[in-house]
């Protein structure tokens, strides 16, 4: 069998071996040599994109679970094993990377065993064990499905309703604590950022990146596939996606307003130009974008106004972790190469992952599936200009 | 009744001795070079700075309610009745939460090691537990850093703000930051300008409390939203049952 070189395949490549590279750095050299990490900084990329961005990517799986099966939003059920694959690979990889970020990850089963129900923590350790079992147990009938296996599919059918409410409460609990996190540090963190409204504001953008991450891989994966896209159901998502952005920017407003912020926030400063990049990918220009209907209808305008406003949540996690820590330590943080060479092959990791598996599992309707295929190594969706630059595919 | 160190930046003669007991006790390497350096780190829990002929110590301050003991997902940091912040290493799983959550930025991490440790000041346990005094409090020759018990040392401290006042900022730092320390500072000068956080800044609330305030109500959210999740989803799939038995379509809601 001859393994064709394209483009993306080669990028996939060198992206592996420079994560090797670092991974390599990591476990024996330790993560001083690998990070800029430090004693002021003790908390960088890793945690910011890998763990923070990781698991609110990962959204899309509650949130396409909970329209279908607790709101009858019947439309949306093509993408409710997409939505799942992308959630269960989410979690997998958030683990892989807290491999990576923890100083001492042969001990990462001590949190089954030494608990302290005190700690946010624990309860997002807690929380994203449990999850990802769920969406294990969410995920094992396309498997089984594959190797035709009926009466293990039965048994997952009967706990189905089980493993519904049980996964979006589970996400509930954790995507929004991943910003109680943040609670304990009202001295450290800027008030731009510092509210006590952060579960709230975690929980809220978790549910508009959860959609708009569903219209982002369905478009990536039609693409790939060859298939056909279902605009309906994109068009659904869509117009959930402007209800879901407007509730959030209302929510920031509202705290904004509520905390006496207003006239910081329009002032020229450091943290200031950040927020603004922040509040404008996230809302300003999608829910201009999406207040078009002609945008609403338009399956490139969709997957352009879902995009922006992924990096905009992804600006704001990373406001959240590490612009707003930068005036407390008096200096800035950059990350080292290698610390982004580890979160780009985790990426591309998933790429790859969710490639094989739509390849080889029922992941989408058989009657869709093309013949054609390819691995898509797609392009980071951090990296603006890349993705940008595919919009209009 | 717990223990506290009082340092009284007045009296101190910026000898260093106690950095070097410190190392000692520790089993840190300390030499002139170590002696040299400013600021902590992993190889140095306590640090004696100067500026302008006035010097100023910085060390863990054991609070009564330690951020670092909370937040930590598998207790590896616990408040000793004592008084000393104690941290267990085997515990350890290198998350660095609680450097992120301390106020005072004391834990410092080994990061050089393949098993990384979290570093700070413990205050002698094994010596406090003994009865004795903390390593830096015994080879003080000035008495600038006095051990002894917090109640006391807090009194002794008013008395002597009270009986020089010329000489002393009108407060004890630690007194009631984040819910009281039991490192207690007298100064001259505002110790904010040695690199301590403002009192108004960490406020007086124990830092614990910021995320207990959510952390608590988690026990009774469980089962509300697991009833009320519960709930939805069976009155969705009961119209549909309903829909499917009078074979007509059924009428999806949206949220």
């Amino acid at each position: 069998m001859k393994i064709k070189l394209t483009f993306w395949r080669v990028v996939f490549l060198l992206i592996m071996a420079m994560g090797l590279y670092s991974t390599f750095v990591r476990y024996f050299y330790g993560l001083g040599a690998v990070s800029n990490m430090t004693d002021q900084f003790p908390w960088g990329l890793w945690i910011g994109f890998d763990c923070l961005c990781g698991v609110m990517l990962a959204a899309g799986g509650f949130c396409v679970i909970g329209a279908v099966y607790l709101f009858n939003v019947e439309r949306l059920h093509s993408v409710v094993r997409p939505a799942v694959l992308t959630a269960f690979l989410g979690y997998l990889l958030f683990i892989v990377g807290l491999l990576f970020d923890l100083g001492r990850p042969w001990y990462i089963w001590h949190q089954l065993i030494y608990m302290n129900p005190h700690s946010v923590m624990f309860e997002v350790g807690m929380c994203v064990i449990a999850y990802t079992t769920v969406l294990f147990f969410e995920f094992l009938p396309n498997v089984l499905e594959r190797f035709n296996l009926k009466t293990p599919i039965k048994w997952i059918n009967k706990i189905y309703a089980v493993l519904v409410v049980l996964g979006i409460l589970l996400s509930t609990l954790h995507q929004s604590s991943l910003g109680s996190l943040y609670l304990i540090m009202p001295s450290k963190l800027h008030p731009f950022w510092y509210t006590p409204a952060l579960p709230f504001l975690f929980f809220g953008s978790a549910i508009a990146v959860g959609l708009a991450m569903t219209i982002f891989e369905s478009t990536q994966s039609a693409k790939a596939l060859g298939r056909h896209l279902e605009l309906p159901v994109l068009v659904e998502l869509g117009g959930a996606l402007l209800v879901a952005l407007w509730v959030n920017a209302l929510l920031r407003f509202e705290d904004y307003v509520h905390r006496g912020m207003l006239g910081q926030i329009i002032k020229p400063s450091y943290e200031a130009y950040f927020l603004w990049l922040e509040l404008t990918l996230a809302f300003v220009i999608p829910i201009t974008m999406l207040s078009f209907k002609k945008v609403r209808l338009s399956p490139q305008g969709l997957y352009l106004a879902s995009v922006i406003s992924l990096l905009g949540f992804i600006t704001n996690r990373l406001n959240v972790s590490l612009t707003g820590f930068e005036t407390y330590v008096g200096h800035h943080y950059m990350p080292k190469w290698t610390e982004f060479s580890v979160t780009l092959m985790i990426i591309a990791m998933g790429f790859a992952l969710f490639g094989v598996a739509v390849k080889y599992l029922p992941i989408f309707p058989e009657e869709e599936r093309a013949v054609k295929r390819s691995l898509p190594s797609e392009p980071e969706p951090e990296v603006a200009t890349a993705v940008l630059s595919h919009a209009g595919d | 009744m717990s223990k506290a160190l009082l340092y009284d930046a007045t009296m101190c003669i910026g000898c260093k001795q106690c950095e070097a007991a410190c190392a000692q006790q520790n089993k840190l390497p300390y030499d002139d070079r170590v002696a040299a350096e400013s600021v902590q780190s992993e190889h140095k829990y306590t640090v004696v700075m100067t500026k302008d002929d006035k010097f100023m110590r910085r060390l863990c301050m054991h609070c009564e309610r330690p951020a670092c003991a909370s937040v930590c997902p598998v207790g590896a940091f616990h408040k000793t009745k004592e008084g000393p912040v104690v941290y267990d290493v085997w515990k350890c799983i290198g998350c660095r939460y609680c450097m992120v959550a301390c106020a005072f930025a004391q834990p410092k991490y080994e990061w050089g090691s393949l098993n990384p440790r979290v570093r700070k000041c413990i205050m002698c346990p094994d010596r406090v537990v003994a009865g004795k005094q903390t390593a830096c409090a015994e080879i003080c020759p000035t008495g600038a850093t006095k051990f002894g018990d917090r109640d006391d040392l807090i009194k002794e401290a008013q008395d002597r703000i009270r009986d020089n006042p010329s000489n002393y900022q009108p407060r004890i730092y630690g007194l009631h930051e984040v819910g009281g320390t039991c490192v207690l500072i007298l100064s001259g000068m505002n110790v904010e300008e040695y690199g301590y956080p403002a009192s108004a800044k960490i406020g007086d609330t124990p830092m614990p409390e910021y995320t207990g305030r959510v952390m608590e109500k988690i026990p009774d959210f469980i089962p509300v939203w697991s009833l009320v999740l519960g709930g939805i989803y069976w009155i969705s799939h009961r119209r549909e049952e309903v829909a499917a038995a009078e074979g007509g379509e059924k009428n999806g809601s949206k949220r």
